[in-house]
């Protein structure tokens, strides 16, 4: 090896600390592919590619929209009032190459992603497969971006925000509120502009195809978490706290879970126990470095039951959440949140009210859930609206009926026979986009095992 | 000839197969069907929601045989494939007017 001159070559010399930003950028980045598992197996097998094209979907447009504007959004100065940073002011992470904050960018865009991809499972087995496009790039720009520079960046929930001195600035270590309520308030908003699926409580083919992807999935993501919580840890003693509770919530929100079903239903079943994983790594994930491990045990069995519970009120409203991200995440994330207001250690002058830090950071926790909620309410229902009256946000009922993955991608999953079932018909010549009117989708070709 | 057709429980396929070949039949034609009868089905809960499946999976083998076999065969199915809960199946013979052999051409009870 030639010597070189170090300082040509790293300029920031790399340590420890940023090894492990680096490894947790890929660890959260990972849970994405898995909750498209996680989805995918959740839904009917006629659907289970449309479900996880919406996750990678959410890979594709949030990756391109953070090196162009959403990064900038993230890192630059306030603007609006605190409202968002300047997205042209580091337009193409102009200004953070060459420098650590681009490091910083990185870990938090698969926040982003995951973000929109997390909405998706609200709207399974219906939704216009360009429209899901079009509107993660408008809801991450117009709703994540902001909500997450709100919460985590200089603006109105900073210390020095708007509503941070107002209503104290919340607790959000990684995400209850710019991530899992956000992204359960907007499921719920486009739960009631799409509208349920044809046979929603009634057709028995709209039960989950695939369990061991289900699994797999929630395993995917278990793992994920521990980068997703403890990537921001800046002391050992944080790290080891934030992966002791990044196992424990989840282990009793699966044992809450499970046993509400026993009762409830009679057994314990493994989509159970995958959903009971998940909740209570929603309900940890805001309160993964300020409560205890026996904090961490009790807030998540609390979400596990009432995620358990939440799921089967779908069928009494109506509401069509089809893989119940409003039960899992919205619930679960409400839960986690407002339960620092009591479980929380003191720390930066604040603490739970178990911990004699009366009643104030529970008043900031509720204001910063409300606010949350009218904001992406708000925005979403004014997304929605638009893309409904242009775009349109459902298929058709002919091609629901065929199924979204043949209608709106020209695909099926699952071809297990090995005779000849159709002929191959040469390169597909240039044609109009299938699904359209002008294009209806030619009977199946690629597969019969509909 | 005569065509019989049973309706069994696919755990015990296997047991009526094995009678059947001891008996000394030449071949059969199995497939996986789905059906219910007075079994009916069974409940699926997932995450709260309650699902009734009543297709239950059974599976069906055809065979034909010369008519002086055909009580025994019946016996030897209904025989291997009881367990006495409802749900066993069904069994049913039919008439069959000719058979023919695809490799040789025969036809008839030579055929079969």
């Amino acid at each position: 090896m030639p010597t070189r001159n170090r300082d040509e070559v790293i300029r920031v010399e790399l340590t420890a600390g940023h090894v492990w930003t680096v490894v947790a950028a890929g660890l959260v980045f990972f849970m994405t592919p898995g909750l498209a598992l996680f989805y995918g197996g959740m839904t009917r097998a006629k659907g289970v590619l449309n479900m996880m094209m919406m996750s990678f979907a959410a890979l594709g447009v949030v990756g391109v929209v953070w090196v162009l504007w959403g990064g900038s959004m993230l890192a630059g100065d306030p603007v609006l009032g605190g409202l968002t940073a300047d997205p042209f002011a580091h337009f193409g992470l102009h200004g953070l190459m060459g420098t650590e904050d681009l490091l910083s960018s990185d870990f938090s865009v698969t926040f982003a992603i995951i973000t929109v991809a997390l909405i998706s499972g609200a709207i399974a087995d219906r939704a216009r497969f360009g429209t899901w496009v079009v509107f993660t790039l408008v809801w991450v720009t117009l709703v994540y971006f902001p909500l997450a520079y709100m919460v985590w960046g200089d603006g109105l929930f900073s210390e020095d925000g708007a509503l941070g001195r107002i209503f104290g600035e919340p607790i959000d270590f990684a995400g209850g509120l710019a991530v899992h309520i956000n992204a359960g308030i907007a499921a719920l908003v486009l739960i009631l502009l799409i509208g349920a699926r044809r046979g929603f409580g009634r057709d028995s083919g709209q039960r989950p195809h695939n369990l061991p992807l289900v699994m797999l999935g929630s395993a995917i993501l278990w793992f994920g978490w521990f980068g997703f919580n403890a990537g921001a840890a800046t002391t050992v003693e944080q790290a080891a706290l934030i992966w002791t509770n990044t196992l424990v919530a989840p282990a009793a929100a699966m044992l809450a879970w499970l046993l509400t079903e026993r009762i409830r239903d009679g057994h314990a079943t493994s989509l159970g126990a995958a959903s009971g994983v998940v909740a209570g790594l929603v309900a940890i994930t805001p309160a993964c470095a300020n409560v205890t491990p026996l904090g961490a045990i009790l807030l998540s069995a609390v979400a596990g039951a009432c995620s358990a519970i939440a799921v089967g009120l779908k069928y009494r409203i109506h509401l069509d959440d089809s893989l119940d991200v409003c039960g899992v995440h919205l619930v679960s994330g409400i839960v986690g949140t407002v339960a620092l207001g009591f479980l929380a250690i003191p720390s930066e002058g604040r603490a739970g009210v178990f911990y004699g830090g009366g009643w104030g950071l529970l008043g900031t926790q509720l204001a910063a859930t409300l606010f949350v909620t009218l904001y992406t309410g708000v925005l979403t229902l004014v997304i929605g609206l638009v893309l409904k009256a242009t775009m349109g946000l459902r298929i058709t009922r002919r091609d629901e009926v065929i199924g979204v993955d043949l209608t709106q991608h020209a695909e099926s999953a699952y071809s297990l026979k090995d005779e000849a079932t159709g002929y191959f018909a040469g390169q597909a010549p240039a044609r109009p986009l299938p699904g359209t009117a002008e294009a209806p989708v030619p009977a199946a070709s690629k597969g019969d095992n509909q | 000839m005569k065509l019989i057709t049973a309706v069994v429980r696919p755990e015990k396929f296997s047991d009526v197969k094995d009678a059947l070949e001891s008996y000394g039949v030449q071949g059969m034609t199995v497939l996986t069907v789905h059906g219910y009868g007075r079994q009916r089905g069974h409940r699926e809960v997932y995450r709260g929601a309650e699902y009734t499946v009543d297709l239950l999976e059974k599976v069906r083998i055809e065979t034909v045989v010369e008519d002086g076999e055909v009580q025994d065969l019946v016996d030897v199915i209904v025989t291997s494939a009881r367990t006495g809960e409802p749900g066993d199946g069904k069994v049913w013979v039919t008439p069959v007017e000719n058979t023919v052999r695809v490799s040789t051409g025969e036809l008839g009870d030579v055929a079969l």
